[in-house]
């Protein structure tokens, strides 16, 4: 089991910055995100993308953004759980939080802080009646384990990076990869579309472009697609259909845990602290909405700031605190570190 | 300050004729979301950076509208309930040539 003092869900720049102003107030802070790596859209959607908002910073890349917050973090030490979702929530008898993700790893504290964004990200589905019925037998939009495709009659749909990667992979485990595509063109890195291209030449790929896949078919597993090619439709037999369409956020499970949703928002007392309907539940930045909300980071950041002074009342209720200057107080890492303006010295006139 | 007429059919096939400025740098995801005729969170969802579909339109009048950038066209290759006359709103900036326009919002993924 984790125990930290905050746990945060969601790390995203919001989440990240919570550390920060968690530890000025000498709490420790866990982050749970479904994303493999930290910093939210800012990592996964636009890394590359300039943000022109945030005060002091004319101009910042996303993800340069993100490795900042990072080192400003650091010297408080925070704990990750990266590549899983919070999949429940259990309430103790002492007001406090077990959270365990999809993967069953555990976490407990005091106080939860749902900076989740837009949600967690999942695989996008594509709009095909029954596919939801072929869900793991036979149909999969992640690709978990490549040996499941050992020798397998395999059909990719997609035409992005994803889907180009994995067929090119796939080409060398399973008996027949068929990549299916509504455009004649990929979108993907060049040497990716060049590598298809060339193991389509050696016939070890079947690309059928531009075709979409329509519908799943199989009784007790998947054993065939079919495939609309211009008017016409028809079957294709494989034992796996993988649509590889990219990812989109979700609220997800959250959404079940009990909170007050308002348009597909976690809706909060803004005029305090953020708090959600449950207490010891807090939600900044995207994911939360009050009357005037604006989806900003330096919006989230300042939410992050005031939840964390309440957060530090509820854990210790009879202790007296007030905000302190870091030009006065320094920075004082749990790693030892201490980061303080240096005295000036003040020298008489003879 | 210009206000253009533009006609937005929703998700539940109603036609709304509202009033865009054409003097605010919006784009056409914007005005949806500021007349409020697509639930909060389920379109423009990635900002509007072309990077998420939840703003993909039908164009049913026929405007000629702006080219549509690589962004924009690599993303409706990825997106799902295309048809010819799909569009991304969040790419089509307000614009005194829109007047009169006529969209329909793409089903929600």
């Amino acid at each position: 089991m984790i125990k930290t003092d905050i746990l945060i869900i969601g790390a995203g720049p919001t989440g990240l910055f919570t550390v920060f102003e968690a530890g000025l107030l000498k709490l420790k802070c866990h982050l749970i995100d479904a994303l493999p790596q930290p910093g939210g859209q800012c990592s996964e959607i636009y890394p590359k993308k300039p943000i022109y908002d945030i005060p002091a910073f004319p101009e910042v890349l996303a993800g340069d953004l993100v490795d900042n917050l990072m080192k400003q973090i650091e010297p408080f030490q925070p704990g990750f759980t990266l590549g899983e979702r919070a999949q429940t929530i259990d309430k103790q008898e002492d007001g406090s939080f077990i959270v365990t993700t999809n993967k069953g790893t555990k976490h407990h504290a005091p106080v939860v802080a749902i900076a989740g964004g837009l949600g967690s990200f999942e695989p996008r589905k594509p709009p095909i009646p029954n596919i939801a019925s072929y869900e793991d037998i036979g149909v999969e939009y992640i690709i978990r384990d490549p040996e499941l495709y050992r020798d397998k009659n395999v059909i990719i749909a997609g035409g992005g990076d994803s889907a180009l990667d994995w067929s090119i992979f796939l080409a060398d485990v399973a008996s027949e990869v068929t990549l299916v595509h509504r455009r004649n063109e990929f979108r993907g890195a060049l040497d990716s579309v060049e590598k298809v291209q060339e193991l389509k030449n050696q016939g070890r790929i079947k690309l059928i472009t531009p075709a979409e896949v329509v519908d799943v078919l199989g009784d007790t597993h998947v054993n065939g697609v079919t495939i609309k090619q211009g008017e016409g439709t028809f079957n294709e037999p494989c034992d796996h259909f993988i649509p590889l369409f990219g990812l989109a956020p979700k609220l997800g499970p959250i959404g079940d845990w009990g909170l007050e949703i308002e348009k597909n928002a976690i809706k909060v007392d803004n005029s305090l602290d953020y708090q959600t309907n449950i207490p010891g539940i807090y939600a900044i930045g995207d994911v939360n909405t009050y009357p005037g909300k604006l989806k900003l980071i330096l919006c989230g950041f300042h939410e992050a700031t005031l939840m964390c002074q309440s957060a530090y009342q509820r854990i210790f209720p009879d202790k007296r605190y007030v905000m302190k200057y870091t030009t006065v107080g320094g920075v004082t890492g749990f790693d030892g570190t201490k980061k303080e303006a240096p005295k000036a010295v003040v020298k008489a006139i003879d | 300050m210009t206000d253009i007429k533009i006609t937005i059919t929703d998700r539940d096939g109603v036609a709304h004729e509202i009033d865009a400025p054409t003097d605010m740098n919006m784009n056409l995801m914007e005005v949806v979301r500021s007349y409020e005729l697509a639930p909060e969170g389920t379109i423009g969802i990635c900002g509007g950076m072309a990077m998420c579909a939840s703003c993909q339109c039908y164009v049913e009048s026929d405007h000629v509208l702006p080219e549509m950038s690589d962004d924009e066209e690599a993303m409706l290759a990825e997106a799902f309930h295309v048809e010819d006359n799909s569009r991304l709103g969040c790419q089509l900036h307000i614009h005194p040539d829109m007047d009169g326009l006529r969209v329909t919002l793409a089903p929600e993924e």
